[in-house]
């Protein structure tokens, strides 16, 4: 068998980012609009290689993902050893801006799920001049902890295996079995302690349910799209932020808390309106 | 049903697998009803039902029979399809000594999600 190779291109940066050099990781394919994916907590990139590899979303858009610090292919910053890795909103804020800087993208679309889905809120609350739209996968205002996050980073449990043991049930059951599984490898490779910092901001630091009624989409268009299995970012949660901000928001039916990796092809059935949408601004 | 759960674990070879550390007894309770699964090696090697004067077992899963039902139907409701869904929603308790059940997670899911296996016959 001959080999097949994938459009998608891969590319390590040196930036000052959050004020300490950082080597970061990002990949790339097609051009057009500038499309910035955000992964969820604990995981990283390759979980938009299906949307990497569409070329009904790349003939228009230059998709860009990159790995955040302390995940995927990008390191953390020298001396990490001696610290416990923390995310805030703040942080998250302005890693995006100055990732998309560093890029010199024009007013991208920032596309993000889970932390991402929330940290979108974010950039529509503060930074709505920066992007041309915001599209949020599993958004919501806030999450409430409903295990002790403490098993998440502990010597004697396997990190990569209880992070991914405990959001296998937020894939839907009806998805592809290889692309349930290859959702959760990628969270059997997290660094140690990375899915629990990044739940920092999901479950305390990113609460945005006393400025979700600021948000304004005539400033900078919102689009959100959750999958019903999803009991974490729920269904009714997303469509609280919609009520609370008028976006308008699609509940996918047949995908859970991952639908960019656990089944590409539905998402993709759901993104491409959104995107044409987006197109059209 | 869950007298079932050794015959279905046992034999699925890529599950005891997955369970090969495992040594332990758990509990699971419907109602005021319990029943002892004893993990060896991966193996459900006895299950025992109840009623107890002194169990001895590490943890225990307890919820109504109408959330247990819904569980385990082959394809269950939205908000049943996980044990963290029902525990989040307070329809499930997960009680005792957690390290064998977090420290085996997706052991431990699936072994107590196999009667939607016969669900499916």
């Amino acid at each position: 068998m001959s080999p097949r190779f994938e459009p998608i291109s891969g590319r390590y940066m040196r930036l000052e980012l959050l004020g300490k050099p950082h080597r970061l990781y990002f990949e790339e394919a097609g051009q057009g609009i500038p499309l910035l994916c955000l992964h969820t907590a604990g995981s990283d990139g390759r979980q938009y290689r299906g949307l990497l590899n569409d070329t009904r979303i790349t003939k228009n858009f230059r998709v860009i993902v990159f790995d955040m610090p302390w995940h995927g292919k990008s390191s953390p910053p020298t001396g990490w050893q001696d610290s416990e890795y923390r995310l805030t909103s703040r942080d998250y804020v302005r890693m995006i801006i100055e990732v998309a800087d560093a890029l010199n993208l024009d007013k991208p679309v920032a596309m993000g799920c889970s932390i991402g889905g929330r940290i979108v809120l974010h950039l529509a609350h503060e930074h709505p001049e920066r992007f041309r739209a915001l599209i949020g996968l599993e958004s919501a205002a806030h999450t409430e902890p409903y295990y002790d996050l403490t098993w998440l980073d502990r010597p004697d449990v396997h990190g990569g295996m209880v992070c991914a043991g405990v959001v296998s049930g937020l894939v839907a059951p009806v998805v592809p079995v290889e692309e349930k599984w290859e959702t959760l490898w990628h969270y059997m490779q997290g660094g140690p302690g990375v899915f629990k910092g990044d739940l920092y901001f999901h479950m305390i630091d990113g609460d945005i349910r006393g400025r979700v009624d600021q948000i304004d989409i005539k400033r900078c268009p919102l689009y959100l799209l959750t999958g019903e299995y999803d009991y974490s970012c729920t269904s009714e949660a997303t469509l609280d932020v919609a009520r609370r901000t008028g976006a308008p928001a699609t509940i996918m039916q047949g995908l859970g808390h991952f639908p960019m990796s656990e089944d590409p092809e539905k998402f993709i059935s759901y993104l491409l309106p959104v995107l044409e949408k987006v197109r059209a601004l | 049903m869950i007298d079932k759960i050794a015959d279905w674990v046992n034999a699925d070879t890529g599950l005891v697998r997955r369970g090969r550390f495992v040594n332990t007894t758990f509990m699971i309770a419907i109602d005021d009803a319990y029943t002892l699964l004893r993990i060896q090696e991966g193996r459900v090697t006895k299950v025992v039902s109840g009623p107890f004067v002194t169990p001895d077992y590490s943890f225990c899963l307890r919820a109504s029979r109408a959330v247990w039902e819904k569980f385990w139907q082959p394809l269950p409701p939205l908000g049943y399809t996980d044990i963290f869904a029902l525990v989040k929603q307070k329809l499930m308790q997960v009680e005792g000594n957690l390290h064998p059940f977090m420290a085996n997670l997706l052991y431990f899911k699936d072994v107590i999600a196999s009667p939607r296996r016969e669900a499916k016959r």
